[in-house]
């Protein structure tokens, strides 16, 4: 009952949809340039690694993928640092203002990057923390802790009030309570927070180039930069896209059965 | 869930307080600032009140042209990608396998494009597209379309509505999914014997079980779409001309590319209010669904005992459900 007729066919045409683009960027990385730019090939004939060793090799290009990951951690890191506690706050208390401060969380979700390039850019040069990794997670922090406190209020107001209060009554202080007992019921709600940070902050782009120049600059800018240089290396270009791809599809293996809940932001 | 009043949870919410109007506010005053003054350069400022938002809603000027043009593509383009994506996802959600491994073999291809960095997305999209070297545009010119994305204006927007339907089907799928998974089998058997059609199941079951998620979906995805940057600008660059330039690309070509600060704050602040605008209905609709809900079901109970048979569809049609 759950299901419609002809199912099978839909989600096979659905699935054909999403992997075509991407076996295309992976067919293409494994080929010469001189055969991507001469013939139309479906696999690759002269399958070749060359550009995937220029990556592991060539520094500019490695150390992109190095300071992507460096900030996305960062950032993953305080986003829930910071939310767990506001979660549990929004889910359990009623306090001044406290609508109106979860709607104004809420709308910061919602600002577009491009509102805030600039004024980033000026804020951070003049605090010293331009080019470095904790300005772009500082700044990615602005749409990924609204998200966090919105994906985590939902999970702990899933845990029932009488365990609070049975563990104050058997002496618990709070902040014992919250990290022996709330935490571990709540972990696959961090996780699945967690997920969505790293996934926010992975894909972003316009800020994270805004506010790198050369120490801290992720992998998607060395991307474009490189390409427009070097007049189109295509298979090097596909290369690096193949690279951004995998951490993105580790993540999503290891967190796949809390996928579907998660998604609804443990609001179902 | 009645929950207590206590003003000290504001310590709990102190430090989200403090990261998020460090950089929300600040920047955002600097904005403020920077709208009301013109500068030539040289750190010199001059004070220039209210003018550049008069000139930015009056489409007889450059700026003001170039803001609604902007606007007009982008709510179209979020009007497209909602209506395709939205049925799209429905569609897909209700096509997922029931169990075994192909469940997780499919949520982890739907969740793959999610992950990609959006460079990367304009990238495969590239690639995938160009007559010359992709299979896209190679397939179709071969059929004999004469599809080129950089030089014909329809080609670049089904090209970006294409490209986002790709990129983003996905969520609006696992939304629904999981609003789905969430259905009592109960439901399906009360339907059963009640002998309804797979239409009405679909209407009076499944439905109104994925209102909060679909909601939450709807506003997302227009959100993120009324924002989109980065995909279009690898794929396209805004052209051919201008016609995929939409309000983000504008603005950066404003602040980062002339360096107008002036009128790119004015357009920042214009921007961001259309969409707290936005996000405050949908905030609205979505607690007042929530209370709303709550409201019949406590209403419901308190006027009847519920009777111990398995459900009615009658009870069907108001889920019980308090999840607010």
């Amino acid at each position: 009952m759950h299901s419609i007729p002809g199912r099978r066919l839909v989600m096979a045409l659905f699935l054909i949809f999403l992997l075509l683009p991407i076996y295309w960027l992976v067919n293409m990385s494994f080929k010469t340039n001189a055969e991507i730019v001469s013939t139309m090939t479906l696999w690759p004939h002269t399958p070749t690694l060359q550009h995937y060793r220029r990556i592991f090799t060539d520094e500019s290009w490695y150390s992109g993928y190095i300071n992507s990951l460096e900030y996305v951690v960062l950032n993953t890191i305080i986003s829930i640092a910071v939310a767990l506690p506001a979660a549990y706050a929004f889910s359990r208390y009623r306090f001044l203002g406290d609508k109106h401060l979860f709607f104004w969380l809420l709308s910061n979700r919602m600002a577009p990057a491009a509102v805030y390039a600039l004024p980033f850019f000026n804020l951070y040069s003049a605090i010293g923390l331009f080019d470095t990794p904790w300005a772009v997670a500082l700044a990615h922090c602005i749409f990924n802790v609204p998200l966090a406190v919105w994906i985590l209020e939902g999970f702990v107001s899933g845990v029932p009030r009488e365990i609070d209060e049975t563990a104050f009554l058997d002496g618990y202080s709070f902040p014992r309570f919250f990290i022996k007992i709330l935490v571990p019921l709540i972990a696959s709600g961090i996780g699945v927070a967690a997920f969505f940070c790293f996934m926010f902050s992975w894909v972003e782009l316009l800020l994270a180039r805004t506010l790198t120049s050369v120490q801290a600059k992720p992998i998607a800018a060395i991307m474009t930069r490189t390409v427009s240089a070097a007049g189109m290396d295509w298979g090097l270009l596909a290369a690096a896209g193949v690279l951004t791809i995998i951490p993105g599809a580790l993540v999503i293996w290891f967190v796949r059965n809390y996928i579907a809940r998660g998604f609804a932001l443990g609001r179902v | 869930m009645d929950k207590t009043i206590n003003q000290k949870a504001w310590f709990l919410v102190l430090p989200v307080f403090l990261v998020v109007a460090f950089s929300a506010v600040l920047p955002l005053m600097t904005v403020v600032n920077y709208s009301m003054q013109d500068t030539f350069g040289n750190n010199q400022f001059f004070w220039n009140g209210v003018g550049w938002f008069k000139e930015l809603l009056d489409p007889s000027t450059d700026l003001g042209g170039r803001f609604l043009a902007s606007l007009g593509r982008n709510l179209f383009f979020s009007a497209v990608i909602l209506a395709i994506e939205v049925p799209l996802g429905i569609v897909v959600a209700l096509s997922m396998p029931r169990e075994g491994w192909s469940v997780a073999a499919c949520l982890v291809i739907l969740a793959l494009p999610l992950l990609i960095p959006w460079n990367v997305v304009g990238t495969i999209w590239q690639i995938f597209g160009r007559p010359d070297i992709g299979l896209l545009g190679y397939t179709l010119n071969y059929l004999g379309f004469n599809y080129n994305y950089v030089s014909n204006d329809i080609d670049a927007w089904v090209t970006v509505i294409v490209m986002d339907v790709w990129h983003w089907t996905s969520l609006v799928a696992l939304l629904c999914y999981a609003g789905l998974k969430s259905i009592p089998d109960a439901y399906y058997q009360a339907a059963q014997i009640d002998g309804a059609s797979r239409w009405a199941v679909f209407k009076a079951i499944q439905l109104p079980k994925m209102n909060r998620v679909l909601l939450i979906a709807v506003l997302l995805r227009f959100m993120d779409s009324f924002m989109i940057y980065t995909e279009p600008f690898v794929v396209t660059g805004g052209g051919p001309g201008n016609s995929t330039t939409f309000v983000s690309i504008e603005l950066v070509k404003i602040a980062l590319g002339q360096f107008d600060l002036g009128k790119a704050a004015a357009l920042s602040l214009v921007y961001n209010l259309i969409i707290l605008i936005v996000c405050w209905v949908f905030y609205t609709v979505m607690t007042n669904a929530g209370t709303e809900r709550k409201a019949v079901t406590q209403g419901e109970s308190a006027a009847e005992p519920k009777p111990a048979a398995a459900p009615k569809p009658a009870g069907v049609l108001k889920p019980k459900e308090g999840v607010a």
